[in-house]
Formats: C-alpha cells, sequence, structure tokens
C-alpha cells in the first residue's frame, strides 16, 4: 500500500504541548512541510520567540535560536549578515511583532533582509493568559480590556501586514489562516512562496497567519474556527498585500 | 610585511567587482600602516583593532562620544568581503543582531555610550544566559539620564555588577590609553570566546575622542575566525537550539554554576592591573581609566615634592584583582580611590582590602574632568592629616 501522508522530516517526534484547537501546532507543521519539500533543512536556521511558541525548537528539526521577545527581526538580520547561505526565519506572535518588536520589525524590512517572518495572529497575549494585544478586535474582552476593547481608549486593531506592504524592503507579503482545510492548503503555499522569495534572494517576506485561541478566546474549538471566519477576517481580510516576485504561485 | 593576499580572506568565488573592492582595501590598508605607528583617535583604534581581531559584524547606532568608531566601521568594514556593518534602528536592535551574529560562530561587536549601554542591557543578559561571546564597547559619558556627553566613570557599577537582570557578569576592561584601548580589544575577544562571556570595553568620552600614537600588534587573520559550536545549519549533524528560557528551575541553576565557576576561573587566571612607584609608596591612590592617567600626573608631581604615592590601577575591572591590590595593603594601610563618579570602584577597593586599609574617596561626577594639579592638593592634604613621611 502507498504510503500518502506522514510526519515531514523537519518536525520532530514529540507531542506538542499545545492546547486543543491552537493553531500553532498547524502551523509548525505547514513549515516543516515546506522546509522539506524545499529541502533546505540542513541550511534554515529558526528564530522562535517567547510566550506559547517558545517551545518550537522542541518540535522543528533544524537549527534555532530562541530571540528576546520582539528581536527576532534584529536576531535574525544578525544571523543572515554573518551566515548569508543560511535560510532564515523568524516566528513571531502578535505582540511580538506588532507591540514590542515594531521598531525591530519595520526596520529589518526596509533594509531588505532576506529573511522570512510566519507572523501568528491570534488577537491576544496566549501564554501570558489573554492579555489584551494590539490585534484585539474592537469590543473584544481580554483580562486588560474587561470592558471590552474601545478604539479611543484602548487603540484599535493594528495591521501591520498592511504597514509592512508600505515598507520598500519587503518583497511578498499575505495575509492567511489556518481554521479550515481549505484555508490550511493556502497558508502553506503562502509559506512555501515566502521561503522561495528568500532562496531567490528578493528581500524580506512575511505570511501572516491568523490563528485560533480558543483557550484565551474562551470558546470551544469548532467556535474558534467559525469565529476566525465570522470575525476575525473582517478586520483582518486574507489575500496578498504585496507581491512583487512576479510569480502567482510556486507550486 | 605578509603578502597583500591576506586581506583577501573571503569566497573562493568572488565576484570580479568584489575581488576589486577587496584589492584596493588591501592597497588602501598597506599604504595606511606602513609605518609602526599611527595617530588615531581612541575610537577608531578599538575599530581598527577589532578588524584585526577577525571581527566579521559590527551593528551600532549614533550617540556621542563613541560615533568615530561607528564611522569607522562603516569606513572600513561595511564593504570588506565577508563582513557586515549595520546602523541600526536602535541600541536594542544593535546587540540583538550582535547576539544573531554571535550565535553563528562569528566575531561580532557593538559600541554606544552610557544611554545606549542601557538599552542594550536586555540583549547582554541574554548572551550572557546563552553563553555568547562578543564585546561591546562603552565610550560612557555623565549621568544619569541623558546626562552630559563629556567623559565620566558614572558606569562603573552597571559594567561590573553585570547590568541587566540576572545571576551574570560581563568580563570589563578599564583602558586608560588609545594604546590599551587596541590591546584590550584584542583581548576581549580572546577571553570572551575562551569562556564563553559577553566581554565589555569602559572607556569613556575623552579616551575615545583623544589622538594618541597607536601600534597595532596584530595581522588581520587570513581567514576569519568561526567557532566550532557555531549554529550554522544541521548539515552532517543532528539539529541543535540556543535558548535562554527553560522551564526548570534545577537547569537554570546549574546554568548559573556553569557561569560562576567560569567567573572564578576568570579571577584565578586573567586579571591584569599595574602598580605604578607602589614599592616604597605610604599613600596608595586607586584608579581606573582616564582618571588614572590623571592621577599619575598628580602622583610624579607629588613624588617630585618627597611625598611617597603610588598608583595601583586595574586593568581587567571584572575580574578585579583582588589579590593584587590586598597584597599592597603589607606596605601601607593607607588608600585613596579616585574616580569620576561619586565613589563605585570604592566597593572593590574595599571588599578587596577586606579591613586592611583605610580608604579615603575623591571624586568629581556628572563629566566634570579633575585636573592633576586639583587631586595632587587632595593627596598633599591627606598625606599630612595622615602623619606620613
Amino acid at each position: 500500500m502507498e504510503k500518502i501522508f506522514s510526519r515531514p522530516k523537519s518536525l520532530k517526534k514529540a507531542v506538542f504541548h499545545y492546547c486543543p484547537g491552537c493553531g500553532h501546532s498547524i502551523i509548525h507543521r505547514l513549515c516543516c512541510e515546506v522546509i522539506d519539500e524545499l529541502g533546505i533543512q540542513d541550511r534554515t536556521i529558526g528564530v522562535p520567540p517567547p510566550g506559547c511558541s517558545v517551545f518550537a525548537y522542541y518540535y522543528f528539526d533544524v537549527d534555532m535560536v530562541e530571540s528576546a521577545h520582539g528581536r527576532g527581526a534584529a536576531v535574525a538580520t544578525g544571523i543572515k549578515r554573518a551566515l548569508p547561505e543560511s535560510i532564515v526565519f523568524t516566528y513571531q506572535g502578535d505582540g511580538d511583532l506588532s507591540a514590542i518588536g515594531t521598531t525591530e520589525t519595520i526596520h529589518t524590512a526596509n533594509r531588505g533582509e532576506n529573511i522570512t517572518a510566519i507572523f501568528i495572529n491570534n488577537a491576544v497575549y496566549g501564554m501570558t493568559g489573554g492579555q489584551m494585544a494590539p490585534t484585539t478586535m474592537l469590543g473584544m474582552k481580554t483580562t486588560t480590556s474587561p470592558f471590552g476593547r474601545e478604539g479611543k481608549y484602548e487603540g484599535y486593531p493594528i495591521k501591520m501586514s498592511e504597514i509592512l506592504g508600505q515598507v520598500q524592503g519587503t518583497c511578498y507579503i499575505e495575509r492567511v489562516a489556518v481554521n479550515s482545510p481549505a484555508n490550511i492548503r493556502k497558508a502553506k503555499k503562502a509559506i512555501k512562496k515566502a521561503f522561495q522569495c528568500q532562496l531567490d534572494g528578493l528581500g524580506y517576506s512575511l505570511v501572516e497567519i491568523l490563528s485560533p485561541c480558543p483557550t484565551n478566546w474562551k470558546m470551544s474549538a469548532i467556535q474558534s474556527v467559525k469565529w476566525v471566519d465570522e470575525v476575525m477576517s473582517k478586520e483582518f481580510p486574507l489575500g496578498v498585500i504585496k507581491d512583487t516576485t512576479g510569480k502567482k504561485d510556486v507550486n | 610585511m605578509p603578502p597583500v593576499t591576506y586581506r583577501l580572506h573571503a569566497k573562493k568565488t568572488m565576484s570580479a567587482p568584489d575581488a576589486l573592492l577587496a584589492l584596493l582595501s588591501a592597497l588602501k590598508w598597506r599604504l595606511r600602516f606602513t609605518v609602526a605607528k599611527v595617530l588615531m583617535t581612541g575610537n577608531a583604534a578599538i575599530g581598527e583593532a577589532a578588524i584585526r581581531a577577525g571581527c566579521q559584524c559590527y551593528f551600532g547606532y549614533p550617540i556621542t562620544p563613541q560615533n568615530e568608531l561607528t564611522e569607522y566601521m562603516a569606513s572600513n568594514l561595511s564593504r570588506r568581503p565577508g563582513c557586515t556593518f549595520i546602523q541600526a534602528e536602535s541600541e536594542i536592535a544593535a546587540i540583538n543582531m550582535v547576539y544573531g551574529a554571535s550565535v553563528t560562530g562569528v566575531r561580532a561587536m557593538t559600541s554606544s555610550s552610557s544611554p545606549g549601554i542601557s538599552l542594550k542591557q536586555e540583549g547582554i543578559s541574554y548572551m550572557a544566559a546563552c553563553q555568547l561571546p562578543g564585546l561591546i564597547v562603552n565610550m560612557s559619558r555623565g549621568g544619569p539620564g541623558l546626562g552630559s556627553i563629556a567623559a565620566a566613570q558614572s558606569d562603573y557599577h552597571q559594567s561590573t555588577r553585570g547590568g541587566g537582570h540576572g545571576d551574570y557578569r560581563t568580563i570589563v576592561f578599564g583602558p586608560s590609553s588609545v594604546q590599551e584601548l587596541a590591546d584590550l580589544t584584542h583581548r576581549a575577544f580572546e577571553l570572551s570566546d575562551k569562556y564563553s562571556i559577553p566581554a565589555m570595553i569602559l572607556g569613556d568620552g575623552m579616551l575615545g575622542q583623544m589622538m594618541e600614537p597607536v601600534e597595532f600588534k596584530h595581522e588581520a587573520p587570513a581567514q576569519l575566525p568561526v567557532r566550532a559550536n557555531g549554529l550554522r545549519g544541521a548539515k552532517g549533524r543532528p539539529s541543535r537550539f540556543v535558548r535562554t528560557f527553560t522551564s526548570n528551575p534545577a537547569e537554570l541553576e546549574e546554568l548559573n554554576w556553569s557561569l560562576f565557576r567560569r567567573y572564578q576561573l576568570l579571577q584565578k587566571n586573567e586579571v591584569s592591573c599595574e602598580n605604578y612607584l607602589t614599592d616604597d609608596a605610604q599613600l596608595i591612590v586607586t584608579a581606573f581609566g582616564i582618571a588614572a592617567r590623571i592621577a599619575k600626573g598628580a602622583i610624579n608631581e607629588a613624588r617630585a615634592a618627597g611625598l611617597k604615592v603610588g598608583l595601583f590601577r586595574p586593568i581587567t575591572l571584572f575580574p578585579f584583582p583582588q589579590q593584587q591590590l590586598k597584597e599592597l595593603a603589607k606596605n601601607t594601610k593607607y588608600f585613596l580611590d579616585f574616580e569620576m563618579n561619586m565613589g563605585q570602584m570604592i566597593d572593590d577597593v574595599k571588599l578587596s582590602l577586606e579591613g586592611a586599609g583605610e580608604v579615603a574617596f575623591y571624586g568629581r561626577p556628572g563629566g566634570v574632568i579633575p585636573t592633576s594639579t586639583e587631586f595632587l592638593r587632595v593627596i598633599t592634604r591627606l598625606y599630612y592629616q595622615k602623619g606620613l613621611s
């Protein structure tokens, strides 16, 4: 019998610590599949963040170095500049990339550093227990916006991908989601294209991934995937935000 | 002189423009350093010494009084084959770039001055946790806050006590001349690599900006050094990771012990200091860096007037030369600590002496530069107050 589905080579044999319904494990898998397909496992260096995915190095079977909160882009810059033949990706959450690390992210993108960012947007700070993130929806209740996020008081959901689309050094930015099989397939294509951009030396590429967090959203797994469709992707519309590659698809 | 080719150390498959650039750079180099000694600012001397130590990456952010170093690297490192210079968006980004570069096993550095060094502390703590070498240069200025741009020594505590969060130290050097800045830059890279601990040069605005003749004792290496434990992709070996976070306190305790043992080894093997006219001294001045230069002037005048005064100058500030200082307390019990702050190194002086001597203090904080005449008065007054002859 032909084996048509198995664990990617770049994914270690470990049990994920993530909550049921969390998007991280799906995204880890997608990244590993892409790394396998591109044949870059032995020259890839990943930069995981503090947060729920701090233990990404237990799952990715590639060299990894943990960065301080928000500094992933700067750390990745250091790695890529010291070792230009390596394939470097950061794995960053919304608090990481669009709050504490905004400066590093924008300037790394603006220098056109030839790296790839996997940007997980789940609208909350997950590991610290569900505080408001810069990407939290208006009206959404979190532990630090207990009355519901109000634009004039707590600020508005920030759209980093659109901001980065204005930055000259970026070559490819797409927003995807991992809440349905169809979206997961699109997400994988986007991740592959982003890595391909790096292989082609085109500059900074980023894939924003809307990812469910049932625990902190206080929903069931089923409710949370629906919420991504019905609420989150209204605020953060899916699709290509910037593409200077001239290629529609790398598959 | 070594052959011209020593500068052409990068990739074998170099493109024609790169090769031309490398050749021009080599010629420029040879024209510039055909004499033994050159006149340079302290800041530029550090840059030159770093390049000759095989530093591959420099990341910085402008701040006075260390800009000459950043500028030197922009001119002399940025287009060298295999090397990188980035003017980062902040000091925080710069130190994290050093962190990233150091992870791959190459020699990397950053520089700043006091307020910028405060921003770098996060990254330095992470480097200490990951046991990553690297060089941080602090051409310090008056503080607290934005302070002044004049030379001061107010960052002694921050430099020698770790500076960032967590239980760690860095290897800290306190040079007092442009020559020493160059020599210690080389030594800092070596010790940092040897012990896997970040190293710091604690200079000041005056040292950084003054010009003195300097001789470079090392040639740039033909091959840029790369540490064997660098993270360069899992080719032909299992993947590895470098991390600072652990959910197991026992594991972190083991890291702290490992660091602590290395600090003990540093204390045992790597301290350095200068004893100046201390053999018959009845009063010993303790001072580091530029303050020690000022003190020497005062001591020479005091000697001319017949006062038996000497100088103890630590060159490594961490590890502090404790035994070497305590040894001096066998001959005299009178010490005068002199710093351009309100008294920071005096803590280490007292801890080293363990009560074996009396320690007086004179300091000028805020970026005010004391003169040797002013300090001579302090010496003379104390000398006679204590009934020394």
